[in-house]
């Protein structure tokens, strides 16, 4: 299955990108997918504090991603 | 009302949305960048958003306060891109029948925004910049 990566703030500025799709074995979850883009993206950072959302969502790092979902990792927040 | 835009934002106007002649208490706050933080002298902040997701987040936000204190007239608007010092990047207005449901109403808003809704900020700073609340605090050399 494919989904989308959508990076933002230092995830951006250390994966030199915004967004990349990445194909997965079915039943995946966010955490194998972070494993595998830490060996894409090297420079990502290392500790594990992001949180993740799915399709707009705060999701299950443990829960199966599905084909087509758009995944986004969200290090602390900072608004206001 | 929910806005996130690049667009300079108007308190007066977004007051406005939430005045009627039910509320006899308006409370609106006003983030603003400032000149200096931890020391150091900032020369501006840069804030991005996962903009679907945020704005989600703030209407769920908006929901909350209305199950919580009865409260219907909620504006959230915030800020993106560069802003220089004394600009306002975000503005929340509550307004309610009386004050302390419009002060703790918004005291509600601005918490939950800092801990769950997905904007970030970078401060841009002599000599560096630094995602404020990101696990790499030290300043990297600006480029």
């Amino acid at each position: 299955m494919r989904v989308s990566v959508r990076f933002f703030a230092m995830y951006r500025e250390r994966a030199g990108t915004s967004q990349v799709d990445m194909d997965l074995p079915e039943g995946a979850t966010p955490e194998d997918l972070m494993a595998r883009l830490r060996s894409a993206f090297p420079s990502l950072p290392t500790g594990s504090s992001a949180l993740v959302a799915v399709n707009s969502e705060y999701a299950d790092p443990k829960a199966p991603l599905h084909q087509g979902d758009e995944v986004v990792f969200i290090p602390a927040v900072s608004g206001g | 009302m929910i806005h996130i835009t690049s667009e300079p934002l108007n308190p007066q106007e977004i007051t406005e949305l939430v005045r009627k002649n039910g509320n006899g208490a308006v409370v609106t706050f006003l983030g603003v960048v400032r000149d200096q933080s931890e020391g150091r002298r900032v020369l501006h902040l840069e804030y991005e958003a996962y903009q679907p997701m945020a704005e989600k987040m703030l209407h769920q936000i908006a929901q909350e306060i209305r199950e919580r204190w009865a409260i219907e007239d909620t504006a959230i608007a915030h800020r993106l891109g560069r802003l220089m010092i004394g600009e306002i990047s975000l503005v929340v207005a509550v307004a309610s029948p009386h004050r302390k449901d419009a002060f703790e109403a918004s005291q509600y808003v601005l918490d939950s925004i800092k801990h769950v809704v997905p904007i970030w900020k970078k401060e841009v700073f002599e000599g560096g910049e630094a995602w404020v609340g990101g696990e790499e605090k030290g300043a990297a050399p600006a480029h």
